[in-house]
């Protein structure tokens, strides 16, 4: 029997498979399919201070393994998601995590603030890397000054975990990820999406509202990869690796890099399933090779 | 309605013109309950161009004879795919998914009519079976462009009238579906249609200005279809909403388009 339990900082986890923010809903949405307490950890919706439609339709184009989003962080804001989606969580035996965005310092803070105060809720996500809103977000992941300010004062209004999810759109994600470590994160998670855009050649006009927008899927998983293989030798604090995970495989290959856990995204999209059959096939993978704890594998790579 | 992800077997793939093929599922496991105007989200086999699941409305269930029929026009890599399909062959599904047309009062001389475009007439062929069976009459005005483009028509033709219109003339009246004559003739109580969103635009206008209750079923590119990503959205008066959970059937009164 293997031990597949890790801790990120103080969180404690009963596996290292978790959902990435805005590809599993509140939970709910998945649970006719699986037991979503099985799950690590389910990272929410992006929240903010206030109510937010996101962009107009469209907002979605597939793309060669992968696809383009530009949602823009469209959510019911904080005091709906206390109100009226928390109650319903509480009774889910994992981690629920808020991921938390704003436009200014102030909306962040005063969002986690909010969030403090929930019993069941042991953890945030701030989501310093949306590419698709036009203040705040990723323009906060693309300076050291800027995502070092917002994390220090958002450290000092949190008490619980601190996780910090980095943008991978910028030249030196190490420098970054020290800022934001320096700041008083606990942890951090990467990569979000990667900024990009598709035309359609036939009515030359872009398929995205908002015509860039954000691309997931397998197709930025190497990326992602040296990314996050960068970040867990820059830091001390735990990294999350997300990126294109489609199974189990990929999921071992970020450990190996040097993420203590992972977030599974867009694949839940094709297959509501997949993080069970992501945290069987670790468990499945540690036997084969004769590991007893997922631990063994975190930043194993032999170079 | 529980989601269910199942694997179903082709059993026929019948090509019914250059572009529209329709395919013919059965379930080991039998088929769950599936309402009028729902759709399945369909994974595509061995196909490395596509990578999201592609949704589909429901075109007839045949619970008798274990059938679940799938109306693929081919439009890109993924549905290209799809009717490449050959009988024998598992197709993942998920299903039952978004929500489904409304069912009129027990008023049974209520007149109804199903409007449909293009593919768009998919689901109406289940409704109308329904509304058959259920004891209304329903009838049908189908639009293309061409009558090479006409699927369906004998199934129609089993559950009510069939009204057509062709943009070239080639069959029945020629003109878009808003310009039918039976529209001037007959004062509907309720229509439902689904079809290409000018089309749709269209039907909802002259409902209006009729006065007729009248739902739409839209088919904006879906990224889930189980309401996680967000990605479909309309906007209603009720804000922007997913059309794969809040849909994709909408009261026309709720859509700001």
């Amino acid at each position: 029997m293997v031990d597949l339990k890790v801790d990120v900082g103080k969180l404690h986890l009963k596996n290292p498979v978790m959902t990435a923010s805005g590809t599993f809903g509140y939970g709910m949405e998945y649970s006719d399919f699986i037991d979503i307490s099985r799950i690590g950890g389910i990272i929410v919706k992006g929240t903010t201070l206030r109510k937010r439609e996101g962009n107009p339709y469209p907002r979605m184009k597939e793309t060669a393994s992968g696809m383009l989003n530009a949602v823009g962080l469209q959510n019911k804001g904080v005091d709906h998601f206390i109100e009226h989606i928390y109650p319903q969580l509480t009774n889910v035996d994992t981690n629920i995590i808020v991921n938390v965005s704003g436009s200014t310092i102030e909306e962040y803070v005063e969002t986690a603030e909010k969030l403090n105060i929930l019993e069941k809720i042991p953890a945030i996500e701030l989501n310093i890397s949306c590419p698709n809103v036009k203040e705040g977000g990723m323009l906060f992941g693309t300076s050291c000054t800027a995502a070092k300010e917002v994390v220090a004062k958002v450290r000092r209004a949190y008490k619980n975990v601190l996780i910090v999810k980095l943008s991978p759109n910028v030249t030196n994600i190490s420098e970054i990820a020290q800022a934001v470590e320096e700041a008083g994160a606990d942890a951090i998670s990467l990569i979000n999406t990667v900024l990009g855009m598709a035309i359609d050649a036939e009515t030359r006009k872009p398929c995205l509202s908002t015509v860039t927008g954000g691309l997931s899927g397998p197709a930025i998983k190497p990326l992602a990869l040296r990314m996050v293989w960068e970040t867990a030798r820059a830091v001390k604090i735990p990294v999350i690796g997300i990126g294109g995970i489609m199974n189990a495989a990929d999921a071992i290959e970020f450990m190996l890099a040097g993420a203590s856990a992972v977030q599974v995204g867009t694949a839940n999209f094709i297959d509501p399933t997949v993080t069970i059959k992501i945290i069987e096939g670790i468990e499945d993978y540690l036997n084969r090779h004769g590991y007893t704890s997922v631990s063994d594998i975190v930043g194993a790579l032999e170079t | 309605m529980k989601k269910l992800i199942l694997d179903l077997i082709l059993k026929k793939n019948i090509r019914l013109n250059e572009q529209v093929y329709l395919l013919i599922f059965s379930s080991e496991k039998g088929l769950p309950e599936i309402l009028p105007g729902q759709f399945a989200q369909v994974k595509i086999n061995d196909s490395p161009a596509t990578f999201l699941r592609r949704p589909f409305s429901v075109n007839f269930v045949d619970y008798e004879n274990n059938e679940l029929w799938l109306l693929i026009q081919v439009v890109g890599a993924g549905t290209l795919k799809l009717s490449e399909t050959s009988p024998g062959a598992s197709v993942n599904m998920i299903l039952p998914l978004g929500n489904s047309f409304s069912f009129p009062d027990e008023k049974k001389d209520e007149k109804i009519l199903l409007i449909g475009g293009g593919s768009g007439i998919a689901p109406l062929l289940f409704f109308g079976s329904w509304l058959f069976d259920a004891g209304f009459s329903p009838e049908f005005l189908i639009g293309a462009r061409s009558s090479i483009h006409l699927v369906e028509v004998d199934e129609f033709k089993k559950y009510g009238n069939v009204y057509i219109t062709t943009e070239d003339g080639t069959e029945g009246e020629k003109g878009f579906v808003t310009d039918h004559s039976i529209l001037k003739k007959r004062n509907y109580d309720r229509i439902y249609s689904c079809g290409p969103t000018p089309m749709m635009k269209a039907v909802g206008a002259y409902a209006e200005n009729n006065n007729i209750f009248c739902e739409v079923s839209l088919e904006n590119t879906m990224g889930c279809g189980i309401g996680a990503c967000l990605c479909c959205v309309t906007d209603t008066t009720q804000g922007r909403v997913c059309v794969c959970t809040e849909g994709t059937v909408f009261n026309i009164e709720k859509l700001k388009w």
